[in-house]
């Protein structure tokens, strides 16, 4: 895992993960809790994001995106692996080094149930991050009722708890708390998930139009290829811990190259009864292996349509013992599988 | 929709209790229905009047968002809400009324005749015993069979929804499986007893998208193995358009657009529906802009009069908030729709009726300003 | 807040209630002109205008021995549900929030005293040191603490697991923050619901130590002093059991229901409230 995306523009990328690993050890029960196996998350990730640009990070549960997410901005230690914010590492500051550079690094959360605090007010929730960094001082007030305009909430609703709010204006509540500290980069982690497609639209468009006027960056973690293909400029996908084809938007739908791509791609209903009923698929069998025990060599090889119908033997001990890289061969775009075979499936 | 006049199926519906089907192929007839859970609120309206007729051998969808009633619907078509619920209305299977129906009539329908497949597939299997003995267990309770012969169908069941070596899944408990096995396994009990119609409620909702769709197949094979008419409970419009030959689209309780599944996705005649699939991010085509349709969806509890959608409709005029719509042909005779403007939707998009723009721009720019020093 | 308590009908008349009942036990027994410990002339008078509680055997006022009881019960109850909670608290939290060894070595401690026979224990201690209020609450507090460390590390655990709490940790919050901003008020609810039953507990619990003759000590006396001394004369001098026994449940009662206003005040989610 050499070879990085390159971000499109010339210029720095902001973020830069490099080889980002985390694994999480599986304990005995009982009084010495042994280590007896280990989880493998996120195994080797690197990709970079460039200013006012927006990355999709996509796959299925269990493929190590959310945990991603979480180990670059040090809410979960990452086991080994590197993470440059404006060329600065993040994964060896201490917890007060990192508290200043949170300001910059902000995440909003899939449960707009559950991130929100019940016992706080909406005024205190979106005032939170400006009192933790002694920002509130005498504009604190303006700010928040500001804060709560510019994402479509009524101010005079701040002394209100979150359970009075939909979803989906809970998940307004959790954006304005997000910027409330003017951040660089926005982790959005899956913030559409929880809501109707009516109620998701409108996040999608306010992440769209806040992402113009404040410059930032977006981190797009969804399993839902659909919205990511909608608000995301570049696209990684992932499968089991690892990144297998990352490209922009354009060349990912156009020619997916990896065979889980393509099957994912495969896999999700098209509203529209013409084009869903004449579509070629690429469909895989089974569930995605435990990330405790992953396959050898490719990890997606259990899955793999190509592997179990196009390959001879020879070429499949290639899928069992290697690693495939994750390098452009010859598709215009990097795909982690050795026989990289460029599909148009829309 | 519904053939003939409703006198003369009451008159069939009551002179054919021992369940000869009516002469159209009609196996479930739906009329009328309403649910209201009584709360500290008021009446909880969950179904406020629905209608509908299956088919032999045909997929009606139901789509709609969360608290539309979709669920609730076949809950009280199987006659599976708690005892707190009132249901009034008519749900006749093969011409027998279902509501107010006896336990022991309901319990010979269900399983046997309609089938159903609920999303969480733990709600319908035992963890306490194994795959084979409740596939087992459902064949015997409804056909005079041996154990052994039981099992050998058990097998063929798992087989045909494509779980991998059957023989020997049928020793596993559940929770040995993954959740698209699981819901395997739902399908091949749903199967068992070659039903008439399969209710499937929101099936593939807690799944990855690469099982959502060897389940879609698992369902697809099984429905052409028992010829069922199948009704597909979903808030998905992507599964929807894969799936079903008649959509019928539900807000607040009331179904609001119906039609074959070309009418609702290329002609919708309901605000809502048109908004509905403009909000859709699409996999096919690259970004437009969405359109959210603005506010949420009413309580169901104490509801004003008119149209439900009114408060979110970019068309509401007046007379909206008076009278609710009921549903009336719009493009074709089996094309419904409940709204009193549905004839200016002709040839609309949804971009041009529904506003873009959800953040206050204003607000925006004095946010900028205020937090400027801060930024740098 | 304290709007949403004052809507709790049960829970402000049983704060009023309590209240009157403290004010009689202390104001009210200092203007009684009997002293719990005088011996008058009449003995196993009924209720009456003079004795309004009757008197027992020996001629003793029982309207001012239940006044002194009440006072000694309820300052062993609020002593013991203050401490245990206090510590029980501190103890759970800590061991919930921080985890790992913290945690199983402050668990395995405070399963060991749960493990301990808690009347046995109380009884060898009270023997040993008992005899005063204040040194039976410490016992009793002493071995219920584990009981609320338990429960409040329940909560903490759940909590800590509530992505509102990885949210602040995201926007740069310290841990004292998170405890005392997110963590404390959320699960203030179960803690006090928590401190209200202990109330209840305390009491019977000192009823049962003064029943085996561990608890307070005579001429002193206490609520359940006054029960187990009236019980041999049931048949004959009721009211010397049931004017105890009545500001037992009294007490225990109102504290129940001040927990519930309180819990239900507290949570801002709780909209409907209990007529």
């Amino acid at each position: 895992m050499t070879t990085t995306p390159d971000a499109p523009a010339a210029a720095p990328p902001v973020l830069s993960v490099r080889n980002l690993v985390k694994h999480f050890p599986v304990r005995s029960r009982g009084l010495v809790r042994r280590q007896v196996g280990v989880v493998h998350a996120v195994c080797g990730v690197s990709f970079d994001l460039a200013e006012r640009e927006t990355l999709g990070l996509v796959g299925e549960s269990g493929s190590g995106k959310s945990t991603t997410a979480r180990a670059l901005l040090n809410l979960q230690p990452a086991t080994s692996g590197e993470v440059f914010y404006r060329g600065r590492e993040l994964t060896r500051l201490s917890r007060g080094e990192m508290r200043a550079l949170r300001r910059d690094l902000q995440i909003v959360f899939q449960d707009p149930y559950a991130s929100l605090d019940p016992r706080l007010p909406v005024n205190e929730i979106v005032a939170e991050p400006l009192r933790i960094h002694g920002l509130y001082g005498d504009e604190g007030r303006t700010v928040v009722r500001d804060l709560l305009r510019t994402v479509g909430l009524k101010p005079e609703h701040g002394n209100r708890y979150p359970h009075e709010f939909s979803g989906g204006q809970r998940q307004r509540i959790g954006i304005a708390r997000a910027l409330a500290l003017r951040p660089k980069v926005l982790v959005l982690d899956e913030p559409v998930s929880a809501l109707d497609v009516s109620i998701q639209a409108g996040v999608l468009n306010l992440l769209d139009e806040l992402q113009d006027e404040l410059g930032l960056s977006y981190l797009f973690v969804s399993h839902d290829l659909s919205v990511v293909r909608h608000i995301a400029d570049r696209i990684a996908v992932m499968y089991l811990g690892r990144i297998v084809e990352t490209g922009t938007a354009e060349q990912l739908f156009a020619s997916a190259a990896h065979p889980y791509t393509q099957a994912l791609i495969s896999a999700i209903p098209l509203p529209d009864p013409r084009k869903e009923r004449a579509r070629e698929r690429i469909t895989v069998v089974g569930d995605m292996p435990s990330p405790v025990n992953p396959p050898s060599g490719c990890r997606f090889r259990t899955r793999c349509p190509k592997f179990a119908d196009e390959l001879t033997e020879a070429e499949r001990q290639v899928c069992v013992d290697d690693n495939p890289a994750l390098v452009d061969r010859g598709q215009g775009h990097p795909a982690a599988c050795h026989y990289a075979e460029s599909r148009t499936l829309l | 929709m519904t053939p003939a006049g409703t006198g003369a199926e009451d008159v069939l519906g009551a002179g054919s209790m021992n369940g000869s089907a009516p002469p159209d192929g009609t196996v479930l007839e739906v009329e009328g229905l309403t649910v209201g859970f009584p709360s500290d609120e008021g009446l909880v309206r969950a179904v406020r009047g629905v209608s509908y007729t299956l088919r032999g051998g045909e997929v009606l969808g139901i789509v709609g968002e969360s608290g539309s009633g979709k669920s609730v619907t076949s809950l009280a078509v199987m006659g599976l809400l708690p005892g707190n619920a009132q249901v009034t209305g008519s749900v006749r299977f093969r011409g027998q009324e279902l509501v107010g129906a006896s336990d022991a009539t309901m319990t010979k329908i269900r399983g046997r005749r309609v089938a159903m497949i609920f999303q969480d597939p733990m709600t319908s299997l035992n963890p306490v015993y194994t795959v084979g003995f409740q596939i087992a267990e459902t064949l015997l309770a409804h056909h005079d069979m041996t154990k052994a012969a039981a099992l050998d169908r058990a097998a063929e069941l798992l087989d045909t929804v494509r779980i991998p070596n059957a023989r020997a899944r049928l020793d596993s408990y559940p929770h040995e499986l993954s959740g698209g096995m699981r819901q395997r396994v739902v399908i091949a009990i749903a199967m068992a007893n070659d039903p008439d119609v399969i209710i499937a409620d929101e099936p593939t909702t807690a799944l990855d998208v690469t099982v959502q769709a060897q389940i879609m197949d698992a369902l697809d094979v099984a429905r052409r193995a028992t010829g069922a008419a199948m009704v597909l409970i979903t808030h998905d419009l992507g599964v929807i358009a894969g799936q079903a030959d008649r959509v019928m689209v539900m807000y607040a309780g009331k179904p609001v657009e119906s039609g074959t599944a070309e009418d609702i996705f290329y002609t919708p005649r309901m605000p809502y529906t048109l908004g509905l699939l403009g909000s859709l991010p699409r996999l096919d085509r690259a970004s437009a802009r969405l359109t959210p349709i603005p506010g949420a969806p009413p309580s169901v509890v104490n509801m004003p009069p008119g149209c439900p959608f009114s408060p979110r409709c970019p068309i509401a005029q007046p007379v909206c908030d008076e009278t609710e719509p009921e549903l009336t042909p719009t493009t074709s005779a089996e094309h419904t729709a409940a709204c009193h403007f549905s004839a200016e939707l002709a040839g609309r998009e949804a971009h041009e009726l529904f506003e873009t723009t959800v953040s206050d721009a204003d607000a925006l720019a004095e946010f900028v300003r205020e937090t400027e020093d801060q930024s740098s | 807040m304290f709007r949403r308590f004052l809507q709790h009908r049960l829970a402000v008349v049983s704060l009023c209630v309590l209240i009157a009942l403290v004010l009689l036990a202390y104001v009210g027994s200092a203007l009684w002109q009997y002293d719990f410990g005088e011996i008058t002339p009449d003995n196993s008078q009924p209720p009456s205008l003079a004795h309004p509680f009757g008197t027992d055997s020996v001629g003793k006022d029982q309207f001012a021995q239940v006044l002194r009881g009440t006072q000694i019960s309820l300052q062993i109850a609020v002593l013991v549900a203050l401490f245990s909670t206090l510590i029980g608290t501190v103890w759970g939290s800590v061991a919930g929030y921080f985890g790992g060894l913290t945690d199983t070595i402050l668990m395995r401690i405070s399963d060991l005293v749960l493990t301990l026979p808690l009347l046995a224990v109380a009884a060898m201690l009270a023997q040993n040191f008992g005899g005063s209020w204040w040194l039976i609450s410490l016992v009793i507090a002493g071995l219920y603490w584990a009981y609320v460390s338990r429960v409040s590390r329940g909560v903490v655990l759940s909590l800590r697991e509530k992505e509102f709490i990885e949210a602040a940790k995201a926007l740069g919050a310290s841990d004292l923050r998170i405890i005392f901003r997110h963590l404390v008020p959320n699960a203030l609810g179960s803690i006090i619901v928590n401190a209200t039953i202990l109330v209840a507990i305390a009491i019977l619990l000192e009823t049962s130590l003064s029943y085996l003759g561990f608890g307070v000590r005579p001429p002193d006396t206490s609520l359940g002093i006054l029960v187990s001394e009236a019980q041999t004369a049931l048949t004959t001098r009721p009211w010397l059991f049931y004017f105890p026994g009545l500001f037992i449940i009294v007490i225990a009662l109102t504290i129940n229901f001040i927990g519930d206003g309180l819990r239900d005040a507290l949570d801002p989610q709780q909209t409907r409230v209990r007529q």
